[in-house]
This record gives structure tokens, C-alpha cells and sequence, in this order.
């Protein structure tokens, strides 16, 4: 499902509003889907249609190649609000993968890992730089845990651990959960949790 | 885990008896879920995971679905056609229902006398305890803290990972304490508050923590009031907001279907109550506000941190963002934006879906007339509202007053059900997000109480509502 990855290079695209929120990523009128695929087609709707659902000609996003500019560059607070796992799955459908900003909403931190869309908090003069420099060239290594753009040293950027080894080794999270079922029902057993038959 | 007679905190007390396996350097630790709550919109995929791996719902019995979302709120036409607003809506309660049967799971389906908002009514069914670990694939389900409960939205990913595990991953988030001292003025309600705390800590001032309210005027709420509070905390980036357990608490859940009864009632009360923190537990942030200072709040921008007293001065915009909301609401920096007309007015939600909520705006209401020109929809948040308001006869004020009563759902808060403000429109609403397009696209929404709602549908304009509540609200 999500492919692993180590390290890739793209050019970035720049989104510098802040606080971009999951229904602006993907609007709500969009999520009576059941499905999780072809979500991209919806990625930014009202950023990049009109009330028409005509195409927006001046819309920077409707000029971005995400094939070459898969890295976005987004302002503070990205992915905050609703915690709808569809914004990772129309920002990976629409062909992004990895996110930086200052920070980074927890819910949107979490359902990204798991659809192989990396989130990166760097600190502001990193930030800015990359800001400054729409299309510019970021190698980003999951190994090491850093990204480098230009001839600026690397910086490194956290990733909570288990979600770090399920990207770069493919590791199955729920099967890591359903291996522990025994301490699971050992668990229910002590603390009285079992299913009542009553 | 901290060693035992140190002073606890709340949040930790509730995490420690649920962690199934403490967390390491290298993973998260695994936390037992007592209660996971379903709707239809985060969950098709999740029961289509179950499906493509043939795994059953390991526990049917601490699951718990309900429609909310993609529902309509009028009624079903004459051949008993609900009116979706598209066959995908429709398809997407069809799912649930069929994943509701094949895996044992209670739904409050069409036909029940409980369906709901899903944070409205679980805590209505007495689902929602003290101690528990509360999940669901929405964001707002932090409302359950406001029972002492650790409750935490989850993406579809992770209630695939509930459904089969009853467990998830989860590292231990940092704490913090807000602490809202002092009595709230008379007129000034849990919304404002609420507002006022989210201001104070800015959107994405929780990112990281969980945050439990304290203080006198948190204790002077009711439990409705409690899930106000609790219910926004998301929209200063934190996952779970909570409250200590009190007797406002006990008395709520005493005689609720779900809740234990008689002696065992009796015996989980002395439990719960001793959830509450510690004296001397120690919070890795703590923020304060002065309670009493509060005035009736509304929002002026595109986040819900952007509220001020009604009637204030907007702020003049300190950078693109803020430059950015103003534009998009049409308001002005530097004047208050109480004069622009009124298009919408939306009482309902999770935030204020409530029957005190449904109360609060019809004491305003009482004897007044909607706005020419203004659309006032009131939507209960679930069926149990429905029934007792319409008891106490608040749908006729409602509907004498020109506004529209519907079928409890989510509505106009997501406005992915066919109830939506048209392009351009301003609303003010009880829900609880202001971004654009939100309700609709190019809506504009003002987020206020239900009275400040209400009142602002009578004059056509954001209005303070302590005048039409015999307040004084100049103090
Ligand atoms: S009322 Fe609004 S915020 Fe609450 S669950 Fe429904 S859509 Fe979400």
C-alpha cells in the first residue's frame, strides 16, 4: 500500500498562506465518497475552480507540475481543523509527497504518515528560504532524517520513530497491533473489559 | 508512568489505566479504547480495510454508529424518499448500514429514537463515562472530555486499526492546564468562553497537548456548557480538551441508559470523582484567564482564534493572513463588524446542538421576528433534543419567529448534506469553524453562541444579546 521510501529529489511548490485547513486541502462536500482513491481531482477545489467549476487560469496551483514539484512548501499551522484522513489521500493523489512548514497539525501529522506523505516542521530561516524559493531543488532523506535545498548544510526534521520504520521499511502498523491481540485480550481480562453477555 | 502517591493529573491518571503496552523510543505506546464512535463519512474505507484483510470488528459491543453527516434534515418526500442531496450521500448511509450489520455493530439508524450528532448523543445514552478512552473518526470528539474522559478525534487509518484491535498507537501528548478563574458575567455564555479560551491561545497554540479546563467557571458550567468547551478545543490545535469529574457530572449521568446503575453506579461515582487532579500535579504549560472580564464573543476572520467582544474594533491586519480574512469576510480593520447584514442564521452542531443551547436561543427569540431577508434554520443535534424541545414547545417559537426547524444532523456546520450559505452570503452561526467555504462555498461565517445568534437574527446584524435578556451588558 504505501511504498516504502529513503530519500528523493524534487523541486518545491509554495503555498505561504497560513493556517491551510483540511477543508481547504479537500472541502467537505467532496467526502461522501467510500472510497480513498482519486481524491486528487478534488485537491485545492475551490482554490483552483470557480463557483463555475470553471478552471481558474491564475490560480498557482492550477500551473503546478507535481510530477517535477512533488515537495510542498506551506505556511504555519498546515492541515489543522477536521480530521478527515482524505486530506493526505488528495494530497498523495494529486501527486504530493512531503509537506513543510513551521508546524504541522497533529490529526493531519498522523493520517499523512500513514499514506506516505511525509510532514516537515523546520525551523522559520528554513522556512523562509524555502518560502523564497518557489521551484526550487530539496533532496529529502527519511534515512537520515533531513533535507537539504541548495548549498545550505542539511537540516534534520523529526518523525516519530514507529511511523519512520513503517515508511522507510514498509512495516504493516495494523499488523504490528494485531500482533500484540494476546496482551490485548490480556489486557481486557484483568481490567474487567470482556464483552458482557447480558 | 509516574510512581504511585505523586500527585496526578487528570489526563495521566485516565492514560495510565487504559495503556495495554507503555510507549518506547521506538513505538507508540498501545491504548485500550472503552468506547469508539462511528459515523458514516471517516469510516467506508476503514470497514473496507477490515473487509480486504477479513477481519471481524473485534469488539461490536464498545462500537457505537450513528448517522450524522451526510444525512438530510427534511424529511422524507410523500413515497417516503429521503432527500439526499447525491446518490453518493446516500450510498455512502447505505455502507454503514450494511458494515453496522454484517459486524453486530448498533447503529442509530433512521428509524431510532436516538440518532444524533455523534457528539451530541453519546453522551445523551449515558455511552460517554468518566476514565474512558473515547475515539472516533471526527475531530470534535474532545466534547467527551468534558465527562473526564480522554476522547481524541483519529483518521480512518487509525479507526480501521479500533475496529479490528479495540487499540491504537498513541504517544502521550504534553499537558496543559487553562485555568478561567472568576464567574461569568450574567448574559455571557459557555461559547463565549469558549471563543474567548481559543483566542487566547491562538489556532495552533494546543498543537502537541492535551488540555484540561479548570477554574470556578469552568466547575459553574452545566455539562452542556462542559461539551461546549471541550468540543473546540481542537481549534487551538489540541486533540483532547478535559474536565475533571464533579457532581454536575455524577448527576448527568445518573439514570442514563448506558450508565451503571443502582449500587454500581454508586461504586463507579467514588472512581470517577477520584480522577480529578491532584493537588500539587505539576502541567507542562498552564495559561490563565480572567472568567468575569468575558463579554458576548463572536469571530471576525477565517479561523475560529479570531474572536473578539461583539462590537469591538476589528483588529487592523498584521500580515497577509489576517489581510487575507478580512478580504474574505468583506469586513474592514480598525471598525467593528456589527453592521453588515445578516444573510444566515445557524443554530445546531456539536458546539451548540444541544437542548440548553435550543433554549438559550429561543428565550431571545420569544415574541421577536427573524429579519426580513435573514434564513434562520434551527437543527436539533439529535432526536432526543428534537423530542424534548418540541415538548416544551421551542419549535413553535422557532417557526412563529420565521425560522426554519429541521431533522436533527451535522447541517450547515459542514454543509455536505444540501444545507449550505449560498456563495457570498454572511452568516452567523453556533457551529464551530469559520474557515472559508466551510458552510458552503464563499460562505462567510461569524461563529457566536446560540443568543448572540438569535438576537443577530432579530436585528439583521451581529448583535450583542444581553439587551434582549434584560442585561445590562455595558458593565
Ligand atoms: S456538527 Fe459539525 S463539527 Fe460536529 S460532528 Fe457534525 S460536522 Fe463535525
Amino acid at each position: 500500500m504505501v511504498e516504502p521510501f529513503t530519500t528523493f529529489t524534487s523541486r518545491t511548490f509554495v503555498l505561504p498562506q497560513e493556517s491551510i485547513d483540511t477543508d481547504q486541502i479537500i472541502p467537505a462536500r467532496f467526502l461522501t465518497t467510500t472510497s480513498r482513491a482519486g481524491l486528487g481531482d478534488f485537491a485545492f477545489y475551490d482554490w483552483r475552480y470557480d463557483a463555475q467549476g470553471k478552471t481558474k487560469r491564475d490560480a498557482p496551483l492550477n500551473q503546478v507540475d507535481t510530477q517535477t514539484c512533488s515537495v510542498l512548501v506551506a505556511g504555519d499551522n498546515f492541515g489543522c481543523g477536521s480530521s478527515r484522513e482524505h486530506a493526505p489521500w488528495a494530497l498523495r493523489d494529486f501527486g504530493v509527497r512531503a509537506v513543510v512548514s513551521t508546524s504541522i497539525a497533529d490529526i493531519f501529522t498522523s493520517n499523512a504518515l500513514k499514506n506516505g506523505l511525509l510532514p516537515i516542521v523546520v525551523d522559520q530561516a528554513t522556512h523562509e528560504r524555502l518560502l523564497a524559493d518557489p521551484g526550487g531543488r530539496v533532496t529529502i532523506n527519511l534515512e537520515e532524517c533531513t533535507l537539504s535545498a541548495g548549498n545550505e548544510p542539511p537540516v534534520r526534521f523529526e518523525v516519530e520513530p514507529f511511523a519512520r520504520r513503517c515508511l522507510l521499511d514498509g512495516v504493516d502498523a495494523l499488523g504490528h497491533l494485531l500482533s500484540h491481540t494476546a496482551a490485548i485480550e490480556a489486557f481486557e481480562h484483568a481490567h474487567g473489559l470482556e464483552p458482557r453477555h447480558d | 508512568m509516574s510512581p504511585p502517591n505523586e500527585p496526578k493529573i487528570l489526563f495521566d491518571k485516565v492514560w495510565d489505566r487504559r495503556v495495554v503496552r507503555s510507549e518506547t523510543a521506538d513505538a507508540p505506546a498501545i491504548l485500550y479504547v472503552d468506547l469508539h464512535l462511528v459515523h458514516e463519512v471517516t469510516s467506508p474505507q476503514a470497514f473496507a480495510e477490515l473487509d480486504a484483510r477479513g477481519l471481524r470488528v473485534r469488539r461490536p459491543d464498545r462500537t457505537y454508529a450513528t448517522l450524522d453527516h451526510s444525512t438530510p434534515t427534511l424529511p422524507p418526500n410523500g413515497d417516503g424518499v429521503r432527500p439526499y442531496v447525491t446518490p453518493d450521500a446516500a450510498r455512502q448511509v447505505t455502507a454503514l448500514e450494511r458494515s453496522c450489520e454484517k459486524h453486530g455493530i448498533r447503529l442509530a439508524d433512521w428509524d431510532s429514537a436516538d440518532r444524533g450528532i455523534v457528539h451530541v448523543m453519546a453522551p445523551e445514552l449515558g455511552l460517554t463515562q468518566p476514565g474512558m478512552v473515547v475515539v472516533c473518526g471526527d475531530s470534535h470528539t474532545a466534547t467527551h472530555g468534558a465527562f473526564g474522559a480522554i476522547a481524541f478525534g483519529i483518521g480512518t487509518s487509525e479507526v480501521a486499526h479500533v475496529l479490528a484491535t479495540q487499540s491504537l498507537m498513541q504517544r502521550k501528548p504534553q499537558r496543559m492546564r487553562v485555568t478561567i478563574d472568576g464567574a461569568l458575567a450574567p448574559g455571557v455564555t459557555a461559547k463565549d468562553l469558549t471563543l474567548a479560551v481559543i483566542a487566547e491561545l491562538g489556532f495552533g497554540g494546543g498543537t502537541g497537548y492535551a488540555i484540561e479546563y479548570a477554574g470556578e467557571a469552568v466547575r459553574s458550567l452545566d455539562m452542556e456548557g462542559r461539551m461546549t468547551l471541550c468540543n473546540m478545543t481542537i481549534e487551538a490545535g489540541a486533540r483532547c480538551g478535559m474536565i475533571a469529574p464533579d457532581d454536575v457530572t455524577l448527576a448527568w449521568l445518573r439514570g442514563r441508559r448506558h450508565a451503571p446503575h443502582g449500587a454500581a453506579f454508586e461504586a463507579a461515582a467514588v472512581q470517577w470523582l477520584a480522577l480529578a487532579t491532584d493537588e500539587g500535579a505539576a502541567f507542562d504549560k498552564e495559561v490563565r484567564l480572567d472568567g468575569s472580564a468575558i463579554a458576548p464573543m463572536a469571530t471576525w476572520g477565517t479561523t475560529p482564534d479570531a474572536g473578539l467582544p461583539i462590537g469591538a474594533p476589528l483588529p487592523r491586519p498584521r500580515g497577509d493572513s489576517e489581510g487575507r480574512a478580512l478580504e474574505y469576510m468583506g469586513f474592514e480593520g480598525g471598525v467593528a463588524n456589527t453592521s453588515h447584514p445578516i444573510d444566515v442564521v445557524f443554530i445546531g452542531s456539536c458546539t451548540n446542538g444541544r437542548l440548553a443551547d435550543l433554549r438559550a436561543a429561543a428565550a431571545v427569540l420569544r415574541g421577536h421576528h427573524v429579519k426580513a431577508n435573514v434564513r434562520m434554520l434551527v437543527v436539533p443535534g439529535s432526536e432526543n433534543v428534537r423530542r424534548q424541545a418540541e415538548a416544551e414547545g421551542l419549535h413553535h417559537v422557532f417557526t412563529e419567529a420565521g425560522a426554519e426547524w429541521r431533522l436533527p444532523g451535522c447541517s450547515m456546520c459542514i454543509a455536505m448534506n444540501g444545507d449550505f450559505v449560498a456563495p457570498g452570503q454572511l452568516a452567523v452561526s453556533t457551529s464551530n469553524r469559520n474557515f472559508e467555504g466551510r458552510q458552503g462555498k464563499g460562505a462567510r461565517t461569524i461563529l457566536a453562541s446560540p443568543a448572540t445568534a438569535a438576537a443577530s437574527a432579530i436585528a439583521g446584524v451581529l448583535t450583542d444579546p444581553r439587551p434582549y435578556l434584560g442585561v445590562d451588558g455595558h458593565g
